[in-house]
């Protein structure tokens, strides 16, 4: 299907070419790019929240609790829920849809599965384009749930303006709290699970961890309590993602953001197009296959068969 | 630029029944097959199945039923995806269905159904080469 008609469905706000054109991202198919582009001037009016946290956290069910006190609010809401691929088959079991049953039939509530196909980060390579396209599609909310998320899977700050992070009571002593990583990236804190003993431990040591915290900043990351399944502690957490939003926009902060997003997608776009370009022309050749050889057998080194092979690529660019 | 598809599959189990074992170690080898199965759980009605699908962008809805409401659920799964002008998804059925009722599902549009014993092989084999990608 071409993407001008896709385009056209999207911005009219059918569901299904939704669906079709996330598929033509995941498949990096040829026209995807193309309605990227027609696409990307209707974008910029989402609040794209993330939610991360270990396996088994509860996550999803976070989630259809936020959905639902948002639906109550007459919010639309776009959800991408990201699990990880097998490195072995490239299969995919996606089950984030198990706990999200309770919109599978409001039409203002669109769920996507993704698989991470191979990509790290906890996020898909296609994330951001879907989000992208769920806010074209004008929802009021993007929520982008991560793979169960260890240290370092970070990559949902790229894409989130606010990204919570969901711990559990019980998982960890305090000097996992103050690691690298996943725990510096959270604008919101959730201990969920309340009810399990331990939550009230949790939070002193989330709360221990950012009083060591050195960066100057106005916005403290909050602490919050919830139970997921009974949905206690749901309506503060809302709240507090509408006030994060609203201190990004009142301290510039928002603005600021979206520049440095657009240097990141415009770098990142220009890397992945020269490195294809670069290796479309280089795979395959008699000479690269040499030149590898010669590395493996030691006649050669890779830092300056690099060196030369890239000037030989920017030579022949320039024509 | 390369495009790389993946097979999508819907696996859903219809009605009320609340054994989903079986749906499960299906998702399981489509998952080991190289496929991106996506797990609804259990109870779903057939309008939930076919939202799903649509939003999902499937290639192939996998239902199973142990309760015997095929006759009725099956159908009308078919029937929705028609209304809804959906004509690209290869479904197909499984669970305790008895062989009297199997010619009934296939007119209704019900591509193959596979019951207990099947191997998984079999199931993997007749989704590669009939889904439409």
């Amino acid at each position: 299907m071409p993407a001008t008609k896709l385009v056209k469905g999207v911005l009219k706000g059918n569901r299904r070419d939704l669906a079709r054109l996330i598929t033509l991202i995941e498949n990096e198919h040829s026209s995807a790019a193309t309605a990227l582009s027609m696409l990307y001037k209707h974008t910029g009016n989402a609040h794209i929240v993330g939610v991360t946290g270990p396996p088994g956290s509860g996550k999803s069910t976070l989630v259809t609790r936020i959905t639902a006190k948002y639906r109550k609010r007459s919010k639309t809401i776009g959800i991408v829920c990201v699990d990880p691929s097998s490195p072995f088959t490239g299969g995919a079991l996606l089950g984030d849809r198990i706990r999200m049953q309770e919109h599978s039939l409001d039409k203002d509530v669109y769920v996507r599965s993704m698989s991470t196909r191979g990509h790290l980060g906890g996020l898909a390579r296609a994330t951001s384009d879907a989000v992208r396209v769920m806010d074209a599609f004008g929802k009021d909310i993007v929520i982008v749930e991560t793979v169960g998320a260890g240290q370092s899977e970070v990559q949902v700050v790229e894409v989130a303006h606010t990204v919570i992070v969901v711990d559990v009571p019980g998982a960890g002593d305090d000097i996992q709290a103050i690691k690298a990583g996943i725990m510096e990236i959270a604008d919101i804190f959730v201990v969920n699970k309340a009810d399990y003993p331990g939550a009230d431990k949790k939070v002193t040591e989330i709360n221990a961890m950012l009083d060591l915290d050195s960066r100057e900043r106005s916005w403290r990351p909050p602490v919050l309590v919830t139970n997921a399944l009974t949905g206690d502690g749901i309506p503060e957490l809302v709240d507090m993602i509408g006030k994060h939003m609203s201190y990004l926009q009142e301290t510039g902060l928002l603005k600021q953001k979206g520049l440095q997003r657009s240097r990141d997608e415009l770098e990142q776009i220009m890397e992945y197009k020269l490195t294809k370009e670069l290796f479309t022309r280089l795979r395959g050749t008699p000479e690269y296959e040499q030149a590898i050889k010669k590395i493996a057998g030691r006649n050669d080194d890779p830092y300056s068969v690099a060196e030369r092979l890239i000037a030989e690529f920017l030579t022949s660019v320039r024509g | 630029m390369s495009s790389s598809k993946k097979i999508r599959v819907l696996v859903a189990k219809p009605g009320l029944d609340g054994h989903d074992r079986g749906a499960k170690i299906v998702a399981r080898a489509l998952r080991d097959a190289g496929m991106e199965v996506i797990y609804t759980g259990l109870r779903q009605t057939p309008e939930m199945i076919v939202e799903a699908a649509i939003s999902e962008d499937v290639n192939v809805i996998g239902m199973s039923i142990l309760s015997g409401a095929h006759n009725a659920l099956f159908p009308k799964v078919i029937d929705l995806l028609k209304a809804e002008g959906v004509d690209n998804i290869l479904v197909i059925g499984g669970g305790i269905i008895p062989q009297d009722d199997v010619p009934a599902l296939k007119a209704a549009g019900i591509a193959e159904v596979f019951g207990p014993g099947t191997p998984l092989a079999e199931i993997v084999g007749y989704i590669e080469s009939n889904v439409k990608l």
